[in-house]
């Protein structure tokens, strides 16, 4: 029972670094890490966040 | 013990291998091929890549990875290996795969497996491979400014024309796949015109609702799509909205030019990044499913292992099996598109060099067997339905009984009945003539899912199957025209300055006009073809594709040799000579042959004397001079893809010659050393 739930909360966190859903959190955790001052709104991060990555070749044939 | 494991994988391989050979003129279990291809792609996973990794890039897990270095919370992110593996894949996973062995599978079920298996182990997943090592090295370079660095300013201008070129024709021919697919089926047309309001829906409420909850916003958006493929069969009940959906190909044409066009204008927020959201789950889901239903099916193979067409007849293209078969299945095996990809994002990510096979090789793997998979359930269809569905009318004939009489007569038996009777299974008027790849892929899938979950179903599953390729598609339309429209940005940008802002509005409205204008021609010219189009597009796509990759390995083959390692360099070499042999001999074909089914310029000729003598029908002669034109322009467009492939390949040759014989070269831009101080990750764990 334990190897299931440890199993899927692995997967869950997997899929949410994977998708990106977690992003936010690990940038406020970096920024508290490495910069002074306040960090971005979780709106205006994710705002930046998706104009950057689709900025480039980010899906192929 | 991991000696043990390997003799395993080996001996198990070999008797997969040789069931497959030894089932000559017998239909052969899906089994035997999903056996051979996972046990051929784990050798070359534990040896091979494993000794390229170690002994020709010389991975050193020691060093400092820019994700490492410049880790700065967004774009470079140390990231845990199998997170990073799974960005990569849905980078580079695309429809590509899914059409190629639909097509190929036109000359037997073997050819075109080998190739996906070969291909892979030895050229493509090393191809991406070292071209995300060489772009890690280099702070996540891409591969346009790693030619420009590394072989001089012609190379860089080579693999920006190609990239530019291979994108419209990419976007050409997939719209002319889903056109093909929607073509006359209220039931497709309405589902994939409902999927993009639900990207929208979904956009609005990643950006304004609750920003940023990217899960939450695709399980809506796949419940919605979902919903989108029941209402469709809905509508195809409907008297009124069946009407109002069926839609003959050229307006579903000029709808998709109109879609790329707003959609390539659109804030990404809205429409592009939903979408590509909810392609990726679909794709991810849909691969997962389809590989424990064959497993758990393991349906017989009907197609024979070699067809008569292998000596160039075929219906769906015309050419013989070499140099075609390779041209045919690039995606899968090796696509010169992964090396966008693999330079860029994904070497931002990487945490440890240790992660590169893993992420560089692996995700091809999987690539390369979700071909197998298409392969599959192209080849489990009877031959005769699989031709009936993807033969041109031009080809075959547009009257049914015509149809099944030609296709009977090359010993594929099939009826009008049973082709009325599968279409009246899948909720379609017609299956007859669905040319390019997806409705015979879609009838391949809904069989296998259909047997697997209940018959009960099966319309739902063959619309869910059009629905997946379609959205797949569309994203990659919208992301290729706007990748488009930055190249051709920063070309304009040389001529006048303002024109190479990406953010100034005429500028935007200008590329993207002239990139969607490009691949709209294409489309258009696909749409009126009698033949489907699909047979020109095609090929002159995977000839593209497969120019890009050996301009990438052309890079890598010069980076190796300038950086000492010449002694290895037949890794990246070898491919490359085989690419060069095949895309040559493929575009040599293409201009120069006397018939008509694969010369595009004897077909020119061929036309416009039929044209000009006057023994053409009305509806065809009306179209005749676009289409001779068209044939003229993709003879010169595959001439001057030759011409760019070989000037690369010169230009990387005289670097290598001017090292190997101590002459100065180039300084290499790889970045210096620096030790790695990372902790590991865990999934998804605190930095």
């Amino acid at each position: 029972m334990r190897t299931v739930r440890a199993v899927l909360s692995t997967g869950l966190r997997w899929l949410r670094a994977v998708s990106g859903d977690d992003a936010y959190e690990r940038y406020l955790a970096h920024h508290a890490r490495t910069h002074p001052g306040a960090p971005l709104s979780r709106r205006a991060f994710y705002a930046q966040r998706e104009t950057a990555k689709w900025g480039g070749i980010s899906r192929c044939c | 013990m991991k000696k043990i494991t390997g003799i395993l994988l080996a001996v198990v391989g070999a008797i997969a291998v040789a069931g497959i050979a030894l089932h000559r003129h017998e239909p052969i279990n899906a089994l035997w091929i999903v056996t051979a291809a996972v046990c051929i792609y784990a050798l070359g996973y534990r040896f091979y890549a494993a000794w390229v990794a170690a002994r020709v890039l010389v991975i050193d897990p020691s060093r400092a990875t820019p994700a490492e270095r410049h880790d700065n919370g967004r774009d470079f992110v140390p990231t845990h290996r199998w997170v990073a593996f799974g960005h990569h894949f849905a980078a580079i996973a695309g429809p590509g795969p899914l059409v190629g062995p639909t097509l190929a599978a036109q000359f037997g079920y073997l050819p075109g497996t080998l190739w996906i298996l070969v291909g892979a182990v030895l050229g493509g997943c090393v191809q991406d491979m070292t071209i995300l090592f060489l772009s890690m090295r280099r702070d996540g370079r891409s591969l346009g400014q790693m030619a420009r660095d590394e072989l001089g300013p012609l190379g860089g201008f080579a693999a920006l024309i190609g990239t530019l070129l291979i994108m419209i024709l990419l976007i050409a021919v997939l719209g002319l796949v889903v056109v093909n697919a929607m073509k006359h089926s209220p039931w497709s047309t309405a589902t994939v015109f409902a999927t993009v309001p639900v990207a929208i829906l979904v956009g609005v409420h990643l950006r304004r609702l609750r920003p940023g909850r990217i899960l939450e916003g695709s399980v809506i958006g796949l419940a919605l799509v979902l919903l989108a493929v029941w209402g469709g069969g809905w509508v195809d009940t409907h008297p009124l909205l069946r009407r109002l959906f069926d839609w003959p190909s050229l307006p579903l044409a000029g709808f998709v030019v109109g879609y790329g066009w707003i959609a390539a204008i659109l804030p990404v927020w809205l429409l592009l990044a939903p979408r590509d959201y909810l392609s990726t789950f679909l794709k991810a889901g849909t691969v997962a499913l389809l590989a424990v239903s064959i497993v758990l099916l393991h349906p017989q193979i009907k197609m024979p292992a070699l067809t008569a067409f292998v000596d160039g007849h075929g219906p769906l293209f015309g050419g013989k099996i070499f140099p075609f078969v390779f041209i045919t299945i690039a995606c899968g095996a090796v696509s010169g598109f992964h090396a966008l990809v693999a330079s860029g994002t994904t070497p931002k990510l990487i945490a440890s060099e240790a992660d590169v096979r893993l992420i560089g090789y692996g995700s091809m793997m999987l690539e390369s067997f979700v071909a197998i998979m298409a392969m599959i359930a192209a080849t489990l269809l009877d031959p005769g339905v699989f031709f009936a569905i993807n033969s041109g009318a031009g080809i075959v004939g547009s009257a049914p009984a015509a149809a099944v009489h030609t296709i009977s007569s090359w010993g594929f038996p099939v009826t009008v009945a049973q082709m009325q009777s599968l279409a009246h299974e899948m909720g379609e008027a017609t299956l007859f003539a669905r040319t390019g790849g997806a409705p015979s892929l879609a009838v391949g899938m809904a069989s296998i899912f259909g047997s697997t979950f209940g018959r009960g179903f099966l319309g739902i599953w063959y619309h869910f199957a059009i629905m997946f390729e379609a959205v797949f598609i569309l994203s990659t339309l919208d992301a290729g025209t706007r990748v488009g429209r930055f190249m051709l940005q920063d070309l304009l940008g040389h001529l006048y300055a303002p024109l190479g802002r990406t953010s100034w509005y005429p500028s935007v409205l200008l590329s993207s006009t002239l990139i969607v204008a490009g691949w709209g021609y294409f489309l258009y010219v696909g749409v009126i073809d009698p033949n489907g189009g699909v047979n020109i597009l095609w090929p002159l796509f995977g000839i593209a594709n497969q120019m890009l990759a050996a301009i990438a390995l052309s890079v890598a083959t010069g980076i190796l040799v300038k950086s000492g390692r010449a002694r290895h360099a037949a890794v990246t070499l070898l491919p490359l000579i085989w690419l060069a042999i095949v895309t040559t001999a493929a575009a040599w074909q293409k201009i120069v042959s006397a018939d008509p089914r694969i010369g595009l310029l004897a077909a020119a000729r061929g036309l416009s004397e039929h044209l000009a003598a006057g023994t053409l029908p009305a509806a065809a002669a009306a179209v005749a001079p676009q289409l001779i034109f068209n044939q003229r322009l993709d003879a010169w467009l595959t001439g001057l893809f030759t011409a760019i492939l070989w000037l690369v390949i010169i230009d990387m040759g005289q670097v290598c010659v001017r090292r190997l014989r101590g002459l100065p070269v180039t300084a290499t831009s790889e970045a210096p050393y620096e030790a790695a101080r990372l902790q590991p990750l865990t999934v998804g764990g605190p930095q």
